[in-house]
Order: C-alpha cells, then sequence, then structure tokens
C-alpha cells in the first residue's frame, strides 16, 4: 500500500528543505522514517510542527534506543502526529549523548525527556527540569542500556 | 515586612514557614489511585506549585520485555493498565502482528472489538467509582462496580480470569469463546441502557458535583494539544480525535457511533465524556455482536500459532512445533513499527523495534496515563488542594500504566 499523499508531500517538503541534512528516509508497514543529523534535531521539528502541509500539531512519543556498539549509541526518535490532517511521522537521530531539548517546541517534552534521561542517560541541552522520574534520585546507572544487567551484578 | 536586622537564614526561613508550606501528597494516600507522590508548595489552602513524583510502581517493563518471547511479554503487558488489561493485551499484539504482515481471522477481529469495548466500559466504571468516591459519593462505587462485576464474569467466561486476561496471542486469540458467550454480551448490552441512566440520575445534576468539578481544571484546546492529552481528556476539551474514528483499525469504520466531546474543558465536561463513552461503547458491542461469524480465531500459521492440542498429543510434527514454539518462540522481521489504539484512557500506542530474533530490541509504551498526567500541574496551580482530588480524578490514571 503506498503512503498518504500527505505524508508524501511533507517528506518532499522535508528533502527541498533540509536537503543533505537528511540522512534517510524509510517506509515500512505504511509507516515513515525520516533520520536527520543531529545538528537540525531542533530546527527540523519547529519545521514540522509550523509548516502548515506538515501540521504536526501533537508530540505523541519521543524515546531513545541504544545501540552500544555505535560511536554515536544512542538514536533518539519521536512520534509525531497531526490532527489535522490524521498523518504520523517518525522522526530520528543519533547522538552520543547530548541532543537539543523538544521543549520549546512541545510542552509533553517535559516528562518524556525526563523518561528517556531517567532510564537511557541522553541529556537534554535546554531541558528546564532534567531530573529523574521514574527511578529514585540515588539510582546508579541507566537501565535501559544494553550493558545494563537484567537480573542484577555480579558481587 | 519589618527592618530590624536578622540573621538571613532565620529570616528565610520565617518567611517561608509563614506563607509557604510543602506537603507531600502521597505515595499512600487514598485519592491518587494507588502509589503517586505529589509534592504540593501551598500558601494557605491554595496550591502555588505542583509536582507530581510518579514512580513507586516501576517494574522495568520495558527491559523485562527485551530478554521474553512475543508471547511471554503478553502477561507483562496486563499489569500496565490493570483495570483494562485486554486493550493493553491488543495494543501490544498489534505492532508485532503489523511487523509480521499477517492478517488476524474476522472472528478474532470481532471478538478483540467486543472484549474492548466491554473493557472500557468496565474501566469507565472503575474510574467513575473511585474519582465520585474521592469526592464523597460512595454509593457511586458500589453501583459502578455493580456492572463492572457483570463484564468481569463475561471476561471470567471467555478466558478464565478476571483482571489479568492475557486473552490475546500473536495472530489472534489464546481460545475461542465458549458457546453462550453471545446470549451473555446481549444480556449485558440490553440491560446497561437502564444502569446507566441510574448513574447519570445520581451524580450529574447533583449540585455538590457540579459544584466541584465546574470551571475546575480547565484546559484550554490548544494547551491540551500542547501538553499531548489524549482520549477523553483531550475530547473534553473540545478537540474531536478519536482514533478509533480518525484512523480506524479492526472494522471500527463499519460501526456507528458518535464521538462524545466537551465544551469547556473543564472536570465536569471530562465527566461528561466519559460517561456518554460508556453509552457508546455500548452500541459499539451491540453492533460488532452482528458481526460475529463462527471460524477459526488463530492465525493458520503453524510458525506463529500454537498448533491445536489434538494435533501436538498425537502428530510427531505438531509435537516438534509445539516444543520449538514455547521454547524459541518465532522471529519477527526486522523493522520497527508503532501501533497504536484508543485506549480506555486515551491513545495506548507500542513501539517496538526488532532486530529478526524471537524477541524484541526495544519496546517502548506510550502510555496514556502518564503523558496525561503532566497535565496536572497545569490544571492545578493557583486552586485549592480539594481541587487537585478532583483533578486526578478526571484524568483517570492508572499507576500501573504511568509507572510502567
Amino acid at each position: 500500500m503506498p503512503i498518504q499523499e500527505s505524508l508524501q508531500v511533507v517528506v518532499k517538503k522535508l528533502q527541498d528543505k533540509f536537503g543533505d541534512s537528511i540522512l534517510s528516509v524509510q517506509e515500512f508497514r505504511d509507516e515513515v522514517t525520516v533520520r536527520f543529523k543531529p545538528q537540525v534535531w531542533l530546527e527540523a521539528h519547529r519545521f514540522l510542527k509550523e509548516d502548515e502541509d506538515c501540521a504536526f500539531n501533537m508530540l505523541i512519543d519521543e524515546t531513545a534506543a541504544d545501540y552500544p556498539l555505535r560511536q554515536e549509541r544512542f538514536d533518539v526518535i519521536t512520534h509525531l502526529l497531526s490532527l489535522g490532517k490524521a498523518h504520523r511521522l517518525r522522526v530520528k537521530t543519533q547522538t552520543a549523548e547530548h541532543i537539543p531539548s523538544l521543549y520549546p517546541v512541545w510542552k509533553t517534552a517535559n516528562w518524556l525527556e525526563r523518561e528517556a534521561y531517567d532510564l537511557f542517560g541522553v541529556i537534554y541541552d535546554g531541558h528546564p527540569d532534567l531530573r529523574r522520574i521514574l527511578l529514585t534520585e540515588d539510582w546508579e546507572g541507566f537501565p535501559l542500556r544494553k550493558d545494563y544487567p537484567i537480573e542484577g551484578y555480579d558481587i | 515586612m519589618s527592618q530590624t536586622p536578622t540573621n538571613e537564614h532565620t529570616e528565610t526561613h520565617r518567611q517561608s514557614s509563614e506563607r509557604r508550606m510543602r506537603l507531600n501528597m502521597g505515595p499512600q494516600h487514598p485519592s491518587t489511585h494507588g502509589v503517586l507522590q505529589i509534592v504540593l508548595d501551598l500558601e494557605g489552602e491554595v496550591v502555588m506549585r505542583c509536582d507530581p513524583v510518579p514512580g513507586y510502581l516501576h517494574r522495568g517493563t520495558e527491559k523485562l520485555a527485551e530478554e521474553r518471547y512475543y508471547n511471554q511479554i503478553i502477561p507483562l503487558t496486563d499489569r500496565l493498565d490493570y483495570v483494562s488489561a485486554f486493550n493493553n493485551n491488543v495494543a501490544f499484539v498489534m505492532p508485532v502482528e503489523k511487523l509480521l504482515g499477517i492478517e488476524i481471522p474476522e472472528r478474532a477481529m470481532w471478538i478483540r472489538v467486543i472484549l474492548m469495548e466491554l473493557q472500557r466500559i468496565a474501566s469507565h466504571l472503575i474510574w467513575y467509582g473511585t474519582s465520585l468516591m474521592d469526592l464523597g459519593a460512595v454509593t457511586a462505587f458500589l453501583y459502578a462496580m455493580r456492572e463492572r462485576e457483570l463484564i468481569l464474569d463475561i471476561f471470567e467466561m471467555a478466558c478464565g480470569a478476571r483482571l489479568t486476561y492475557s486473552y490475546c496471542r500473536v495472530g489472534g486469540l489464546l481460545s475461542d469463546v465458549p458457546p453462550g458467550f453471545e446470549e451473555k454480551v446481549a444480556e449485558f448490552v440490553k440491560a446497561f441502557p437502564k444502569a446507566w441512566k441510574e448513574y447519570t440520575d445520581l451524580v450529574s445534576k447533583n449540585p455538590i458535583f457540579m459544584d466541584r468539578t465546574m470551571g475546575v481544571g480547565v484546559v484550554t484546546p490548544e494547551d491540551a494539544i500542547d501538553m499531548g492529552l489524549t482520549g477523553p481528556s483531550l475530547r473534553g476539551s473540545g478537540v474531536d480525535w478519536d482514533i478509533r474514528k480518525n484512523e480506524p483499525y479492526y472494522g471500527y469504520d463499519l460501526l456507528d457511533f458518535a464521538i462524545p466531546l466537551g465544551t469547556k474543558g473543564d472536570c465536569y465536561d471530562r465527566y461528561l465524556c466519559r460517561m456518554e463513552e460508556m453509552l457508546q461503547s455500548n452500541r459499539i458491542v451491540e453492533q460488532a455482536l452482528k458481526f460475529l461469524k463462527p471460524g477459526p480465531v488463530k492465525v493458520d500459521d503453524p510458525k506463529i500459532a500454537l498448533p491445536p492440542k489434538e494435533l501436538s498429543m498425537s502428530q510427531a510434527e505438531a509435537m516438534q512445533r509445539h516444543f520449538y514454539q514455547v521454547i524459541h518462540g518465532f522471529n519477527v522481521p526486522v523493522g520497527e513499527t508503532y501501533g497504536k489504539i484508543e485506549g480506555s484512557k486515551g491513545e495506548l500506542g507500542f513501539y517496538i523495534i526488532s532486530d529478526g530474533s524471537s524477541h524484541p530490541y526495544r519496546m517502548k509504551i506510550r502510555a496514556p496515563s502518564f503523558v496525561n498526567l503532566q497535565s496536572l500541574p497545569l490544571m492545578t496551580e493557583g486552586r485549592m488542594v480539594s481541587d487537585v482530588i478532583t483533578c486526578i480524578g478526571t484524568i483517570d490514571i492508572v499507576l500501573g500504566e504511568v509507572d510502567r
């Protein structure tokens, strides 16, 4: 099944606007994933929210994934939704540790980024209140990293 | 303020103790619906700052899922939003089925729709009972439990469990529903509107209830979207968005139902939306029953579904398949996908990254309660402590899902 027409417009616009800063555009099971360079992370999201053809007014989810063998080990992933156009987009980038916070664009990012910081140790620059949310303040380590043991440490 | 020279420390201490008080509400406070702590900075009885502290029920579901086969994750999902466990089951298996590229049989689909909607009613009934009990209306709780019991009986009939069902499997359902299921559901559907009327008669026009909810916890549509609210909390603010209507799945586009919307975005509107939603869910169940035709409830793929018990006890190949499935699970193609349903609290999504093995590389749960709870400071700051309780009630959080 081809992807939604409105999404094709979005992808085209992104390619025109960001050009070389887009590393890849993937389509899989009717879902589109756009991978940006980390330098344009904030700018790209602001564009996606404010452009009238994109109109992604809701940040559904923001999270990370760990690939410890890579130089830049974290994928930072957002899921965007446009209520008006009823289309969705997944946006990715990768980082070793730091990434700009999306809090200035969507308030939702506040807790979602705190959670990703808590469980992965990704540091969101510009986040107003970056502290642990699910774990206790004195917790050591970041549980969702792949090198974090699932059954406790050896003594 | 007095100009007499004082020690700086005692001066600030005097000011803060006179004007501001820090109050820890929870984690054992009954109105927090579980183990939620809320740090409130108060001036008198007015909330100056509200800081919810979730995490007391964190069990690391996402980490655990990385070490389990896909079907073994289903019991974990039961324990997220434990008052609507079936919705969680469906939300989890949906992206897995999408990754595998399989279509579930029609009968399984309609049974899922029926049970999901019944589950939504049950979940809203819990919300109705508990949130009103927080406001002092204990009778409402007893009324709500009465109908919820009937729904739990239906679930018990289908799968044997009353709270944590684990009834879904990747590719369909654990087993078909027993004979008499449809009649029992039809009986419930017929009786429910009358019971529903009792709920609204009891509460909706109650002056005390209206005083405590009207104009309290107002969220504008812009704020609701910016805060990522979903579900009845979003629709209470008048934003017309329901995944069942706008991005239909499972044949919801064949069904006729309305999406109730609020106008003011206060606690009372959210209350009305949820109440009306129960009735609409009841309508959906009634229509979905007509689509229920005999047929298989599991996908016909020996790699994914377990062979029938008779076969695995009598044929060598089927037995091998059974063993292999139980010991190894099944591999899922490399890729990533996000599956979402309109859960009873809002958009419930599971984002799964597969590396081609038999367990997910990463599973992220997009929990509606977690995101919705984030708007509590917005609703409560500048209002009374008692309004905090009303607001928590109408956001409808379940801590199992907030903390995962």
